[in-house]
């Protein structure tokens, strides 16, 4: 009554079945190793960067010092007007006293360009710390000048024709007899950390860059994340769909997409220009950076929103939570996690930000830390811009141990996203 | 006009507590209910049955407005529940849903504590004066949910700690815990085994005493296990609705028979 479907035989043994098992199996693998190689290419870039980062920036992170017997000497040093006060006479004199034979003004000055041109502001500030010094005599640590700084790490090469180095044979004899007497000593740099920018490279430092950054970046949360997530909330939980709330979205997603540059043009018409705001200062850089990451922050949220599964808001209305309260009492908290992830990515992309920065100016030689978010300051990567810019030789390695500082400032941003995303991930 | 709704509503009063004309409801352009009335008791389970998609969930969501969250769902016709039309706009869908309570497919409790899952409803409707009287609700709602005896060491242990059938009867728990007159449940057992369906039904029985029960399910004995009323579903039309006892053993029309004795479905 019933027909049977007469079944076909498959011979899993012939040798066609067999070959083609065997060209799958070799397209598999072909796939696999172009997977492995193009990892390995990924790496050796990455190996590259920061193998010659590395290379060319450890050398800043230690500083050159040598030990000196200073003698504050009444005569040149005013307690009570330390402005008027001859430093740079107390420094020579120092020098004197170390180099009896040294003779003349012009090669007494070269003797003493051993010495950074900090070291009187070293002393100086000793004098102000204690005030009794003066009249004593003391042996005091100063950073000694970037060539000579380059010279002691081995930079210099003392085969090369003297008309060729940078420091003659007289300047290297000196120095050599100081390290002979055990004076020279290179230690951690602090400086690079502690000290705000200066023409010199030995006394130059990351401290205004970072404050910079620090405050650009606080201004930056601060404007974006609150603004960004109720963007987002309403976008997600409450704009009806419509053909406006579409173009919003566009409009947002092509947001995130524009040059960094055209924001940065902007904040010079606008917040420089309109409203006459400080110029270069973080509070105004913060309003660019936040500008850019507004859209990054609402897309990220809008993901984690999206992302809280749809049975925990029938959950909620069920028992009878108005929208307001599903939204700010469940889907919220459970998508913060996502939401702090994507805001901190978002802030680290800010954080490497250099071209808008630029064009409000925070490309200023600044001297000094800035003590609010409304004084004039540079950020990291506009101050690895200026130095990298820089001629002397010292700037070469400073820049890049800058790179290297905003590097790890932004491996630990991400870390701490990863962490987040880890620690709150959940499972449905 | 205030005498006119109270007249009205002793009418109507007199035997349903949820009366449903000419509803339809379309999703954009699928006309997923079709001309259904139906009168549901106070104080009975009623059974929705019928094949796959054929709208009893759509039904079921309409009595608590939950359809108002699908943007391109449109209900029409009239549902009043004690005479009161519920898509009237001066209903607040949000203190319907806590009169009208819900057990979805997919135990889906809160990623809280148990407690705080129970807590939830009676909280934001301000029914518990005090601490006290919050603890007071959670165990009434637990041990009408049959969860008591395995919870009250781990109250405030996540609620998705809990194994499927128990977070099932959390969900139950939490649903309870609001007091709704009316309690909606869409095929609560799916994700059940036997033991802990039976529990289920069990307290299905018990809540009749003092709700309107109404629960979607595919499994006939369930059906005829738990429920006084049954209603046929088929493709959005409400075929055959009547006392359980005669749906199952004398049904009038025939598409009916066809699907208990399963030849359709
Ligand atoms: N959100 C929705 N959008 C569009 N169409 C829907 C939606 N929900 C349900 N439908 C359609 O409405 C019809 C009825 O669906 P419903 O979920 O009510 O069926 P059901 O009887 O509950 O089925 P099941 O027993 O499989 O749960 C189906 O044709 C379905 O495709
Ligand atoms: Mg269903």
């Amino acid at each position: 009554m019933t027909e049977t479907t007469p079944t076909r035989g498959i011979d899993w043994a012939s040798p066609e079945t067999s070959s083609r098992l065997k060209a799958r199996r070799r397209r598999q693998n072909r796939l696999k190793y172009a997977g492995m190689v193009s990892i390995g290419i990924a790496f050796l870039m990455l190996g590259i960067l920061l193998v010659s980062i590395i290379s060319s920036g450890y050398s800043a992170f230690v500083q050159t010092h040598v030990e000196i017997d200073v003698f504050f000497d009444p005569e040149a040093i005013d307690v009570d007007d330390l402005p008027r006060s001859n430093f740079n006479a107390v420094l020579a004199a120092t020098m004197q006293a170390q180099f009896p034979e040294v003779e003349g003004t012009a090669e007494l000055r070269r003797l003493t360009g051993i010495l950074s041109d900090g070291a009187r502001w070293t002393i100086r500030d000793l004098i102000v710390e204690n005030p009794d010094l003066v009249g004593e005599t003391v042996a005091v640590s100063v950073p000694v000048a970037d060539t000579y700084d380059q010279l002691y790490k081995g930079f210099i090469d003392r085969e090369t024709p003297e008309q060729f180095r940078r420091l003659d044979d007289a300047q290297i004899a000196y120095f050599d007899r100081l390290v002979e007497e055990g004076r020279v000593e290179a230690t951690f740099n602090w400086a690079l950390f502690f000290n705000a920018d200066s023409r010199f490279p030995e006394l130059a430092g990351l401290k205004g860059a970072i404050i910079g950054s620090f405050y650009a970046l606080a201004t930056c949360f601060v404007l974006s994340f609150p603004v960004g997530i109720g963007a987002a909330i309403y976008l997600e939980e409450f704009a009806p769909r419509n053909r406006f709330s579409d173009l919003i979205e566009v409009n947002i997603n092509n947001l995130a997409a524009v040059p960094s540059v055209v924001f940065g043009l902007l904040a010079l018409a606008v917040f420089l220009g309109w409203f006459g705001m400080p110029r270069s200062s973080p509070f105004v850089g913060g309003m660019t950076l936040a500008l850019m990451t507004l859209p990054t922050i609402i897309i990220a949220t809008r993901a984690a929103l999206k992302a809280v599964p749809p049975s925990i808001r029938e959950a909620a209305l069920g028992v009878g939570a108005s929208r307001h309260q599903v939204v700010f009492q469940h889907v919220l908290p459970l998508a913060m996690p996502g939401i702090l992830t994507g805001t901190i990515i978002g802030l680290a992309q800010a954080l490497g930000e250099t071209a808008p920065l630029l064009l409000i100016g925070m490309n200023a030689f600044i001297t000094s830390a800035p003590a609010t978010p409304f004084d004039s300051s540079t950020a990291l990567p506009t101050q690895i811009f200026i130095w990298a810019d820089s001629p002397e030789r010292g700037f070469v390695s400073r820049t890049s141990a800058a790179i290297m500082v905003l590097l790890g400032f932004l491996v630990m941003m991400n870390a701490v996203a990863i962490y987040l995303r880890n620690r709150f991930q959940r499972t449905w | 006009m205030n005498d006119m709704k109270l007249a009205e509503k002793a009418v109507r009063m007199s035997e349903a507590k949820i009366s449903a004309r000419d509803v339809n409801v379309f999703y954009g352009d699928t006309h997923a209910i079709k001309d259904v009335s139906v009168d549901i008791a106070d104080r009975t389970v009623t059974a929705f049955i019928g094949p796959s998609g054929c709208g009893k969930s759509t039904f079921l969501r309409c009595l608590n407005r939950m359809n108002d969250t699908i943007d391109i769902a449109r209900v029409e016709g009239e549902i009043r529940i004690d005479g009161q039309d519920i898509y009237d706009p001066s209903i607040d869908p949000v203190q319907l849903r806590a009169k009208v309570g819900m057990v979805f497919q997919k135990p889906n409790p809160f990623p809280k504590s148990i407690y705080d899952n129970v807590a939830y409803g009676p909280k934001i409707h301000g029914l518990a004066r005090s601490k006290a009287d919050l603890d007071e609700i959670v165990e009434r709602a637990l041990r009408r949910g049959a969860l008591w005896e395995e919870a009250k060491d781990r109250l405030h242990q996540p609620g998705t700690g809990l194994s499927g059938g128990q977070q099932q009867r959390l969900c139950i728990a939490r649903a309870v815990a609001t007091e709704p007159e009316v309690l909606l449940m869409d095929e609560p057992c799916s994700a059940l085994d036997p033991i802990a369906t039976a529990q289920v039904e069990e307290l299905i029985d018990d809540l009749r005493k003092n709700y309107s029960v109404v629960i979607v399910t595919h499994s006939m004995q369930q059906a005829a296990r738990v429920s006084q009323k049954t209603a046929f579903f088929h493709l959005g039309n409400l075929v055959e609705f009547g006392e359980t006892g005669q749906i199952f053993t004398n049904p009038k029309d025939r598409r009916t028979e066809s699907y208990i004795t399963g030849r359709i479905g």
